[in-house]
C-alpha cells in the first residue's frame, strides 16, 4: 500500500514559469494593500508580455506596465491611497495606446462573481447613464417577468490565474488572511482557472499550527494550486497585523516615475535579481516588520 | 447671539453634518476631512443612528478621530470591511456619500475620471469612475467643493460622465433610475440643492459675507435662485468643542486655502 502525499509548494519562479504570453491575469488585494508583490516582482524579473491585468490597482500596475508586460488593464481603480494618482498608470493612460477596461468597482467584483459562478453575465444598474457604459462596450438585458426592467449585463472576468498573498498558508493550500480586511482575493481566486497563493509563512499543516484562526480562511484549498513561501512578499504594500506600508519606499518609487531612465533604475537597483536582493535592499525582513500600519 | 469665533472650514463641518439629517440608519461616508468630520459630528449631535467606519473595516458608535492616533484606538461595534460594503450599504441603498468630483455640470453629472482629451488618450488622468457609477444610481449623495469656481461647475456636460445626474438624454429608455438621489452641494461660498425645475442646482444658503453675484459668477452654468437666500448657520460653541475633540491634530485647518474666518465682516 502507498500513502499519497498532497503538497502544492513550489517557488515564485516555478509559478511565473506556468504563466504564457497574453494570459489574463487577476491580481488580489487591494490598491497598497496585501499585493502579492514578491510574485509580481518575479513575474517582472520574467520575458512575459501581452497581459492582461485584472485588479483593484495599486503599484503591481504601474510596475508592469513601465515593465511592458501590459497589453490591457481591467480596473476598478488604481491608486497608491497616499498618493492618490499611480504616476506609471498616469503616464501610461495619457500617452494613449493603452487599452483599459475602467470599471466601477462593484461591476468588477461583480464580474469576477460571473466568472466564478460560471455564468456569462450578471444584470446590475450600475454604468447605466454614465459613460462608463459606452467605454466600456457593454450591452443591456430586459427582464423577462413583468417589470421589464432594462439592466447593464456586466460580463464575466474569467481569469486565466490569479495571484494573491496571505499571512499563512500550508503545503495543501490552506490559507489565512488576518488583517482588517478581507478585500475581494476570494472572487479572484474562484474567478481563476488556476491560482498561486505566496505567504509570509508556509507550514506544513495550519489544522495544526494555527487552528485558532481559521475564520482568517479566505478561499477553500480547492481554489489554490500553488503555494509559495515568501516572507515580505506584500513589500511595499501594507500587511497588517504583520507590517504597514513602506510609504518611503511607495514614495521614492512614484518619484522614480518622473525621472529620466527612472523605471530602469528602480528595476536595476530595487527589483534585482531576485528576492533575496530585494528583501536585502528593503532593509531586510526585521526592518520590514516595524513598518508603521496606515491610520485612516 | 453671536457665534463664536470659527473658521470657514469649522462652518463647512457643520454644514456637511446637516446633510445627514433625517436619512435614517443609514451608513454616512464622508471622502475628505470635512466631509468626515461632517459625518462624524452629525453622529455626535443630531443623527446616533447613523452607521459609520473607522475609516477602515470596522463598524463604530464613537467617531474616530481623524489624524494620527494608536493603530487600534476603535471599539468596534460591527464590521464593514470594502467587499460587504456593496453588499450592505451601497447597491442595498443603505448609504449616504459626501464626495468631492473634480467637475460637476448643471445636471448634477458628476467627473472623476480624467479632464480633457479622449478616454482612450487622456490629457491628464485622474482616479477613473471608481464607486460614482454604483453610488449615484443606489443610494443618496451629496457634494463637497473646497474652491467653487466655473472650473469645478462647468458649462455644457463634464469632460466624462462618473455619475447619474439628471440629465434626460441620458436616461436610457426602460431602466431604473428611481434609485438617483442628489441632495447637496457644501461649498467654500454656499449651499446648494436640486430643488429647481427638473431638479436644477438651487441656491439655498450664503455663507456669512457672501453675495448670490459671487457664487453665480463662479458657476458654469445658470443658478435657481428664490428671493433672498438665508446665511448658512455658524457652529455653536458645543459643536466647536466636538469639532476639535474630532480632529485633534487640526488637520481641518489645511483644507481652505489660508484657513479664512467663518466670518468675513
Amino acid at each position: 500500500m502507498t500513502i499519497k502525499t498532497f503538497d502544492k509548494r513550489t517557488t515564485a519562479d516555478a509559478v511565473i514559469g506556468k504563466l504564457r504570453d497574453g494570459m489574463t491575469i487577476g491580481i488580489g488585494g487591494w490598491g497598497p494593500r496585501r499585493k502579492p508583490m514578491a510574485l509580481v516582482r518575479a513575474l517582472l524579473r520574467s520575458d512575459l508580455k501581452d497581459l492582461t491585468i485584472v485588479t483593484y490597482g495599486g503599484p503591481e500596475v504601474g510596475m508592469l506596465l513601465a515593465a511592458g508586460k501590459v497589453r490591457k488593464v481591467i480596473y476598478g481603480f488604481v491608486s497608491l491611497d497616499a498618493i492618490p494618482l499611480e504616476p506609471y498608470f498616469r503616464k501610461a493612460r495619457e500617452a494613449g495606446g493603452l487599452e483599459v477596461l475602467e470599471l466601477d468597482e462593484g461591476m468588477l467584483q461583480w464580474g469576477l462573481k460571473a466568472a466564478a459562478l460560471r455564468l456569462p453575465f450578471l444584470p446590475t444598474r450600475v454604468g447605466l447613464g454614465t459613460d462608463v457604459f459606452e467605454q466600456g462596450g457593454f450591452k443591456t438585458v430586459a427582464s423577462p417577468y413583468e417589470d421589464g426592467e432594462v439592466l447593464l449585463a456586466m460580463p464575466a472576468i474569467p481569469l486565466d490565474f490569479a495571484l494573491i498573498h496571505v499571512h499563512r498558508a500550508d503545503r495543501m493550500g490552506n490559507s489565512q488572511a488576518l488583517g482588517p480586511d478581507t478585500y475581494y482575493d476570494d472572487w479572484f481566486a474562484k474567478a481563476a482557472k488556476e491560482v498561486a497563493i505566496s505567504a509570509e509563512e508556509v507550514v506544513d499543516r495550519l489544522d495544526h499550527s494555527y487552528p485558532e484562526d481559521a475564520k482568517a480562511n479566505l478561499f477553500e484549498r480547492c481554489f489554490v494550486q500553488h503555494v509559495v513561501e515568501a516572507p515580505g512578499g506584500a513589500h511595499p504594500t501594507s500587511m497588517p497585523p504583520a507590517y504597514g506600508w513602506d510609504m518611503a519606499a511607495l514614495k521614492a518609487y512614484a518619484a522614480s516615475a518622473a525621472e529620466e531612465g527612472g523605471w530602469d533604475r528602480y528595476r536595476d537597483e530595487k527589483v534585482g535579481p531576485d528576492e533575496a536582493h530585494y528583501l536585502a535592499q528593503a532593509g531586510g525582513i526585521e526592518a520590514i516588520s516595524k513598518l508603521p500600519f496606515p491610520i485612516f | 447671539m453671536t457665534a463664536p469665533d470659527h473658521t470657514l472650514a469649522e462652518l463647512l463641518i457643520v454644514a456637511c453634518s446637516e446633510l445627514y439629517r433625517d436619512n435614517g440608519e443609514i451608513v454616512a461616508t464622508g471622502i475628505g476631512p470635512i466631509p468626515r468630520l461632517g459625518a462624524s459630528l452629525a453622529k455626535s449631535t443630531h443623527a446616533p443612528e447613523l452607521l459609520m467606519t473607522d475609516g477602515e473595516a470596522y463598524l463604530v458608535e464613537d467617531p474616530v478621530p481623524i489624524g494620527p492616533r494608536g493603530y487600534d484606538d476603535r471599539k468596534p461595534s460591527g464590521y464593514l470591511p470594502f467587499s460587504r460594503y456593496f453588499d450592505s450599504a451601497v447597491w442595498t441603498g443603505k448609504r449616504h456619500a459626501v464626495v468631492s468630483p473634480i467637475q460637476i455640470d448643471r445636471f448634477g453629472q458628476m467627473n472623476l475620471s480624467y479632464i480633457g482629451g479622449s478616454f482612450e488618450k487622456p490629457k491628464v488622468q485622474m482616479l477613473g469612475a471608481r464607486g460614482f457609477p454604483g453610488n449615484t444610481i443606489h443610494h443618496i449623495n451629496s457634494m463637497f467643493v473646497p474652491a467653487h469656481s466655473t472650473r469645478i461647475f462647468v458649462p455644457g456636460e463634464v469632460d466624462s460622465v462618473s455619475s447619474v445626474g439628471y440629465n434626460p438624454a441620458r436616461r436610457l429608455a426602460g431602466a431604473d433610475f428611481s434609485g438617483v438621489d442628489l441632495r447637496f452641494i457644501v461649498t467654500n461660498l454656499c449651499v446648494m440643492d436640486f430643488g429647481g425645475p427638473d431638479h436644477a442646482i438651487r441656491l439655498v444658503s450664503l455663507h456669512d459675507g457672501v453675495t448670490v453675484d459671487e457664487v453665480k459668477a463662479a458657476t458654469g452654468f445658470d443658478l435657481i435662485v428664490d428671493g433672498t437666500p438665508p446665511t448658512t448657520p455658524a457652529p455653536t460653541a458645543e459643536q466647536l468643542e466636538i469639532i476639535a475633540r474630532l480632529d485633534p491634530h487640526n488637520i481641518r485647518a489645511t483644507v481652505i486655502k489660508g484657513n479664512p474666518s467663518g466670518t468675513r465682516g
